[in-house]
């Protein structure tokens, strides 16, 4: 395994195969402490598998990865003390208040006492929440249960942060507000943060180094302005994302994925 | 092993204040103990159809009809996990350095109490009917002990099941087929020497007729069990341990 240890996240020819269909195909790359890096690329192009993989959800059919200095199929709990995760779908608990819900990761996360209980109020205080504490989450509005979700993601002080589209289905003030929310992770804590995004606005204001994924391979890494230099001189990151995907972007997807995101949609209120 | 305790606790003290925001289910729940006891108790009380000795029919069956109610409720608890599923909560839970099984065991310990609340009200139908119930200490603590570890049991196999079918329709289906034969092989309205030859084999495999046995030497006045305590109380163990440890390889899988 060659990873400099500065690096928060590498893989290396990581592949995965759901029977004959290659979702993830070679994937190499490396991610350096405290970055915003974007995961872009159209439905299918295997962000999520790759998401998956790297935060010990799915095993990889072929290649290595390494997360915050361990090996993720050998040491995933290793790993997974150390990473935080937000998937697209809805992962707070509308059934459960919000400190329920915090105190329920705090606990699988094995913070105890007083600590627990400082982590928590300095969640609810970085999601904005403290007033409505204790009411259901089914209650919220998505904006409100987003940033809910980011607290309850890094309570236990990550090294490192995954999120699978954090905006989706957001109203443009709710997602200004989780952007802000990402970059003070990253200024304040140097957290290191991973998002897919579809959402070439996000990717343009938030990430420091983009990468491109096409029918589950790398089609470019680099800068968002590098990556923009190199299509043309006029050329946004839409162009970018076409150019190298051949894709004009587009939500939609698999019936499963339509099902999922309007009902988490609808769930989000 | 401490850690596994601690996580276990974390979650089953989240799925029970879920549970206790919503009790609606506890009382739609007892509608069907109510009516086998009140109907199919008392008509078959006067038929004396079913033989079991000095002991009145209704009194005889009531053991029976608590196990089937703990059954028919814990049977449908996976549908929780394949909901947690299609949102992203069992993602967020699988990412956390908590132990699997203690994920598993929490909810398994969520359903064993909720069993008890159930027992509670089977109890109270019982009473309103004027079944025999034995009300010294002992064989209460034992009524309590088999009906928390047979829901732990039944809510388990639940669990294995959500994670191999994971959706709602295929589970739904499934869970609809599976009681009624756990129910009829067993000994919860008949005793095992009125059953054919292979009917009394299948029963003899079937958790619920341990948890029916044990209840019925404890929970009603002159009731007797066919098989020691020791032997029901392993039998329902051993399962529960199998089915969790089954539970805890496959429950990762629902995050794929």
């Amino acid at each position: 395994m060659t990873c400099a240890p500065e690096m928060a996240i590498g893989a290396q020819n990581l592949t995965k195969q759901f029977g004959r269909f290659t979702a993830l195909d070679r994937l190499t790359l490396d991610v350096g402490r405290g970055q915003i890096f974007g995961l872009l690329g159209p439905n299918g192009a295997g962000k999520s598998t790759a998401i998956k993989i790297l935060t010990t959800l799915l095993d990889a059919t072929d290649g290595s990865a390494r997360v915050a200095g361990f090996d993720v199929a050998t040491q995933p709990v290793e790993v997974r003390r150390r990473i935080g995760y937000v998937p697209q779908l809805l992962s707070a608990d509308g059934a459960l208040t919000a400190r329920e819900n915090l105190n329920l990761s705090a606990r699988l996360y094995g913070l105890r006492g007083t600590e627990r209980s400082d982590r928590i109020a300095d969640a609810l205080a970085f999601a904005g929440l403290e007033d409505v504490a204790g009411k259901l989450v089914r209650t919220y509005s998505g904006g409100m249960i987003r940033r809910l979700e980011i607290a309850q993601a890094t309570l236990h002080g990550p090294e490192v942060l995954f999120l699978d589209e954090p905006t989706i289905g957001l109203d443009p003030s709710a997602r200004r507000t989780v952007w802000e929310r990402l970059q003070q992770l990253q200024q304040t804590k140097g957290m290191t943060i991973l998002l897919t995004t579809h959402d070439m606005e996000e990717a343009d204001f938030l990430c420091g180094e983009l990468a491109i994924l096409h029918r589950g391979r790398l089609a470019a890494l680099g800068k968002p302005d590098a990556l923009k230099a190199q299509v043309g001189p006029e050329a946004t990151l839409d162009d970018v994302f076409f150019h190298f995907s051949g894709t004009v972007i587009e939500r939609g997807g698999s019936y499963r994925a339509i099902r999922e995101t309007r009902g988490a949609i609808n769930r989000l209120g | 092993m401490l850690a596994i305790l601690y996580e276990t606790a974390a979650v089953a003290d989240a799925e029970i204040r879920k549970l206790m925001r919503d009790p609606t289910e506890v009382f739609s729940r007892a509608v069907q103990p109510v009516l086998w006891l009140a109907v199919f108790g008392q008509v078959f009380s006067k038929v004396r159809g079913i033989p079991t000795g000095s002991l009145r029919y209704l009194d005889y069956m009531a053991p029976g009809i608590l196990a089937q109610s703990i059954l028919f409720s814990a049977i449908f608890y996976g549908i929780a996990i394949i909901w947690e599923r299609d949102l992203g909560i069992v993602h967020k839970l699988l990412v956390t350095p908590a132990h699997r099984s203690a994920l598993v065991l929490g909810k398994a310990t969520a359903a064993g109490l909720r069993g008890l609340v159930q027992a509670i009200v089977v109890y109270l139908v019982a009473i309103a009917l004027d079944v025999h119930i034995r009300w010294a200490p002992l064989p209460m603590l034992t009524v309590a002990a088999a009906v928390f570890l047979g829901s732990c049991v039944f809510a388990t196999f639940s669990l294995v099941i959500a994670c191999i079918v994971k959706t709602r329709e295929r589970f739904m289906g499934i869970g609809q087929v599976l009681t009624m034969p756990l129910f009829f092989a067993s000994n919860a309205i008949y005793p095992l020497e009125l059953m054919p030859p292979w009917l009394k084999t299948a029963a003899t495999f079937n958790p619920l007729t341990y948890l029916v046995d044990a209840l019925r030497g404890a929970m009603i006045v002159e009731g007797q069990s066919v098989y020691p305590y020791a032997t029901s109380f392993g039998v329902l163990l051993l399962a529960f341990a199998v089915l969790l440890a089954l539970a805890s390889r496959l429950y990762p899988g629902l995050a794929r």
